[in-house]
């Protein structure tokens, strides 16, 4: 039965897919997820995770270890993420403009260092073989799950605790729900936003290294396409819980898997609409959700995009 | 092709058609000084691409060694108008008399439009669009025929293969990709008639993300040897490597980059053509307006074996390569059917890569899995 | 009237702030180059001689402000309602699609009816475009920064497979493209001067926009609402209708300039019409403070940095990304120096003491 076969192919392909292309979505949308929470937005992820990509392929080629290298490429984030934060504390500076200056100015300065890595093999981060019991190739290969997933799972779940139940997550939500709330109970609001933004981009910087480190594992200038920004998509479909970005980076990357999967069984008609699947289902996802101009179950009340 | 030994600039200079045109269009516009000349090149993506662009940017390189030779580049440069301003502005702000705008969609309009208004500039655009009459004489293209390596790439695919299944990454549906496409094919079916081959276009000529999905789309497929036509092979080398199939390389020599997988690779040696337009610029000629060649010519060259290809393989590819060398020789032979059943070539018809039906070639041969549209 | 200056000192404010800025820039940006070893000076006289040194490099720094102006538009017209759009790519891309496409039956007729229907053609497509990221906010409140980003991939993608679907001329063998409209049809440049068409154009489009922002009742009405839509609101102004009709204005802006680079560059549609004009659109908006007539300078100012890249890659040796650190930091400093408006007491209104 060809059409069951190609059926089958094509969902394993997607399923492959989507633990292989998820990770970056997943660690940006959580770090956008974090800061965000604090009332702020940051479009800047995009060039964090540009950033991230080269300063962990350039760290793991100059050490020879690729986890020194994912360090490195949080660091970097934190500090891109950093100086995203400062700027915005400035008072009348919009967050979402400052986000797009920072997102070119990463993604200058990754270009701009990255020039000498473009040709090197660096050490990439080994996957852990979860199908070494398999008799088939393509499964065994599907689930040669890299250990950022993984953590990026887990960071979901801890992000997910730490907002929900500890003080400092109770803060964070305060600061981003409601300013006056913030005052009135004297919680440093810009440092607040400040070490959220920080630490989102810290986030992001290691989907980067995801990129650079284990798939497609090779830095080269045109190796983020908008994965960064659609990432601020997806935590609006995430309804700002970690959880669901957990699923949501999922959906996008076994959406973004059709296109090639679709042509190895043969169907080649419109790629380029196919390849726009990931986006189509965001855009359907948005409309889907969207409650009439009404604010957001889940959205925090200071952010800029919902006003 | 008329193919005789040798690297003369006769034999450099093929003219289809047009036989003895080389000699006449050498017009004396070039200053007979031997002082330095400039010569500028422009690639559309970053020089080290391991592809397409550094197959360019190699030869640069050795260029800047030729005494009397000042070189000048600007990479990504955008198929905009932008390429029409870097132009002018190598001609007046560095002084170039010889121009290498190498990226195909340089030439029209803004490659001509530049050639109308310095008209004792020299123009040579890889590509391959120039025409007599049609052209002025101040431009020119070069272009090399790879589809003959991608041939033997197929050869050396074929012994590779176990599954008798193989792969192709294309970027877009195009001529000059689809040439290679089925020369991959035909390469291999010329061991194994019922191999197959399954192309994936990815619709961008640099895309890493989704190249390194297909290569691996594909390796799930139990497609075990895999090729290309994309600008940076890069990506796809290597994700074949840690997938551990077979890869058949593009452009550049990649065997670095799948030090286990590679069996050889088709190369561009732009060298042999950028030597001879430069020596031909000093002696104060103007450099050939319609400049083709593959393998014979040396334009075009094989990576080394890699340690994949059996000696079998290795054998093979050696004999055809030999028989290619010879000149003549025809990857398009009738009759040959595409993969919808239409006969595309007729039985005792032959395409050799010189003939003009191959420059706009729109279908996929038999054997291979996929369509153009 | 106790402060008649005061107009005069906002202006200088406005002028100085930015001015400030590009200063804090170019210091950062020369510590940055002396880090790498490379003098400051050969950078600006590099810099100096590829965008503004001689006409011609006036022409080569004019010609890439061209399509700038409009697809800047597209940002800072919805921009003065406080929306954030940043999918001005798409309606390019699609509006110079449309343009071809939709004069092709008149080629026949010669430019003087083929540019009209052109013009029409981009801007209907370019304002149906962003039109449907302004109702998406509108009406169904779905974040327009990100429709309009979602739509810009989609938009993209729709063009690549139209042009290489059924608009394919079948004669562009190894460019994909559409049919042309032919030279006799194509916008020449500006006679004596070389200059882009796109340029007068532009500019006008900025100065009637300006117009329309600061002199007009249905402007102001714009910018109340920008400023505080639950006021508005009870002022009973249309709120959603004035940021759908802002949308519409701007992507039929960016449509024009897809449709006016067809015409005068390519004659056909081609994917060299996704060359980037919609993202760098939205810089140069920012950098304006969404101000129509500061957009001109400001699309100047980028255009020959871009202009001189070539240069600086040439002659230094520099990487392409330079210019991009460069833009980088520009535009963080002049957005962080929104910081100062109002911080210097001598710029603020004086009362009647």
């Amino acid at each position: 039965m060809p059409a069951l076969d190609s059926i089958a192919t094509i969902a394993v392909a997607m399923l492959a897919g989507s633990l292989r292309v998820s990770t970056p979505f997943l660690f940006v949308s959580l770090g956008e997820c974090l800061t965000e929470k604090s009332g702020r937005i940051n479009l800047g992820n995009e060039g964090v995770l540009v950033l991230g990509a080269m300063v962990a392929y350039a760290v793991s080629f100059e050490t020879g270890n690729p986890w020194v290298g994912v360090l490195a490429a949080a660091f970097a984030g934190m500090l891109l993420g950093g100086l995203h934060g400062v700027m915005c504390s400035l008072a009348r500076v919009n967050d979402v403009a400052m986000g797009i200056a920072i997102m070119l100015a990463g993604t200058g300065i990754a270009f701009y260092f990255g020039k000498p890595y473009v040709q090197p093999s660096a050490p990439l981060l080994p996957g852990i073989p979860f199908g070494f019991w398999l008799e088939s190739d393509r499964f065994r290969n599907a689930l040669l799950v890299s250990p950022l997933f993984l953590l990026g799972v887990a960071a979901a779940f801890g992000l997910h605790w730490f907002l929900r139940t500890t003080r400092a997550g109770l803060r964070i939500r305060i600061v981003g729900d409601s300013q006056d709330a913030a005052l009135a109970l004297g919680l440093p609001i810009d440092r607040t936003r400040l070490l959220a933004t920080a630490c989102g981009s810290a986030l992001a910087g290691i989907g980067g290294a995801f990129l650079s480190l284990c798939y497609p594992g090779s830095w080269n200038e045109g190796l983020s396409s908008g994965q960064g920004l659609m990432a601020v998509a997806l935590v609006v479909f995430a309804r700002w819980n970690p959880i669901n970005c957990v699923y949501a980076s999922l959906l996008f990357g076994a959406a973004g898997a059709l296109g090639p999967s679709l042509q190895t069984v043969g169907f080649t008609w419109g790629y380029y609409l196919f390849y726009a699947a990931p986006y189509a289902v965001t855009l359907i996802v948005l409309i889907a959700t969207s409650h009439g101009g009404r604010s957001l179950r889940g959205m925090p009340g200071q952010l800029s995009i919902g006003r | 092709m008329t193919s005789r030994s040798g690297l003369s600039r006769r034999t450099v200079v093929s003219t289809l058609g047009l036989g003895s045109f080389a000699a006449s269009s050498l017009l004396p516009t070039a200053p007979a000084q031997a002082k330095d000349t400039t010569v500028g090149f422009i690639y559309v993506g970053p020089k080290d691409d391991y592809g397409y662009n550094q197959a360019h940017a190699e030869a640069a390189a050795v260029l800047k060694k030729m005494p009397g030779v000042k070189i000048v580049e600007e990479e990504k440069v955008p198929e905009t108008d932008d390429v029409s301003k870097t132009m002018e502005s190598m001609i007046k702000l560095d002084g170039a008399s010889l121009l290498f705008p190498t990226s195909f969609g340089y030439f029209d309009p803004y490659m001509l439009k530049m050639a109308a208004k310095y008209k004792d500039v020299q123009f040579r655009h890889c590509g391959g669009l120039w025409t007599k009459d049609k052209h002025p004489m101040n431009t020119g293209s070069y272009f090399g025929y790879i589809g003959m390596g991608q041939y033997l790439n197929g050869i050396a695919a074929a012994y590779a293969t176990k599954t008798k299944k193989i792969g192709f990454i294309a970027a877009k549906p195009i001529p000059q990709v689809l040439i290679n496409v089925n020369s991959f094919a035909l390469g291999a079916k010329s061991v194994d008639p019922s191999i197959t081959t399954t192309v994936i276009f990815t619709g961008e000529w640099s895309m890493p993300v989704k190249e390194a999905e297909a290569s691996n789309s594909l390796a799930d497929q139990g497609i075990d040897v895999i090729t290309c036509h994309v600008d940076g092979p890069k990506v796809i080398m290597e994700t074949a490597e840690r997938r551990g199939i077979f890869a058949c390389g593009y452009h550049a020599d990649q065997h670095k980059l799948a030090p286990k997988g590679y069996l050889t690779g088709a190369e561009w040696n732009w060298i042999t053509v950028y030597k001879q337009f430069i020596a031909d610029a000093q002696a104060g000629k103007a450099p050939g307006n319609f400049v083709r060649g593959g393998l014979a010519e040396g334009f075009v060259k094989m990576s080394a074996y890699g340690p994949g290809l059996s000696a079998a393989g290795r054998k093979n590819v050696d004999a055809v390569k030999a028989e290619i060398m010879k000149g003549g020789f025809s990857v398009f032979k009738g009759p040959l059917k595409d993969n919808k059943g239409n006969m595309v070539v007729p039985a005792g018809k032959a395409l050799p890569e010189t003939a003009v039906e191959l420059e706009s070639l729109s279908y996929l041969v038999e054997g291979v899995k996929g369509s153009t549209s | 009237m106790s402060d008649a200056t005061y107009p005069a000192r906002r202006t200088l404010e406005a002028l100085l702030a930015p001015l400030l800025a590009l200063m804090a820039a170019s210091a950062l940006f020369s510590v940055f180059l002396l880090v790498q070893g490379q003098s400051p000076l050969d950078f600006l006289d590099l810099t100096w001689r590829g965008a503004f040194g001689s006409w011609f490099s006036w022409q080569n720094t004019l010609q890439r402000a061209a399509p700038l102006l409009l697809t800047a538009l597209c940002v800072a017209l919805p921009g003065q309602l406080g929306l954030v759009v940043i999918g001005g790519e798409a309606a390019v891309v699609l509006g110079g699609l449309a343009a071809t496409v939709v004069a092709l039956p008149f080629v026949q007729m010669g430019p003087v009816i083929v540019l009209p229907v052109m013009a029409l053609a981009g801007m209907a497509m370019g304002g149906l475009w962003i039109g449907l990221t302004g109702y998406l906010r509108a009406r169904l409140g779905v974040n327009e920064t990100i429709a309009s980003l979602v739509l810009a991939y989609i938009g993209l993608a729709i063009f690549n497979h139209l042009v290489e679907g059924v608009f394919r001329d079948p004669a562009s063998l190894n460019k994909p493209s559409t049919y042309g409209i032919g030279d006799d049809n194509m916008l020449g440049s500006i006679p004596f001067l070389e200059v882009h068409p796109g340029i007068p154009v532009g500019i006008a489009a900025c100065i009637l926009c300006w117009v329309l922002i600061y002199r007009t009742s249905l402007g102001f009405a714009g910018r109340v609402a920008g400023g505080n839509t639950k006021a508005a609101q009870l002022q009973g102004l249309p709120v959603a209708r004035l940021a759908v009709g802002a949308c519409v204005l701007g992507g039929a802006c960016a449509g024009l300039a897809g449709g006016i680079e067809v015409a005068a560059e390519y004659g056909r549609a081609n994917a060299s019409l996704a060359a980037g004009y919609g993202y760098t659109g939205i810089l140069i908006a920012f950098l304006a403070r969404f101000n129509p007539l500061a957009i001109v300078p400001m699309a100047v100012l980028l255009g020959g940095l871009g202009a001189a890249g070539g240069l600086l890659q040439r002659r230094m040796g520099l990487p392409d990304a330079t210019v991009q650190v460069l833009q980088g930091m520009i535009l963080v400093a002049i957005l962080a120096s929104e910081t100062f408006y109002g911080r210097v007491r001598w710029f603020q209104p004086r009362g009647a003491a």
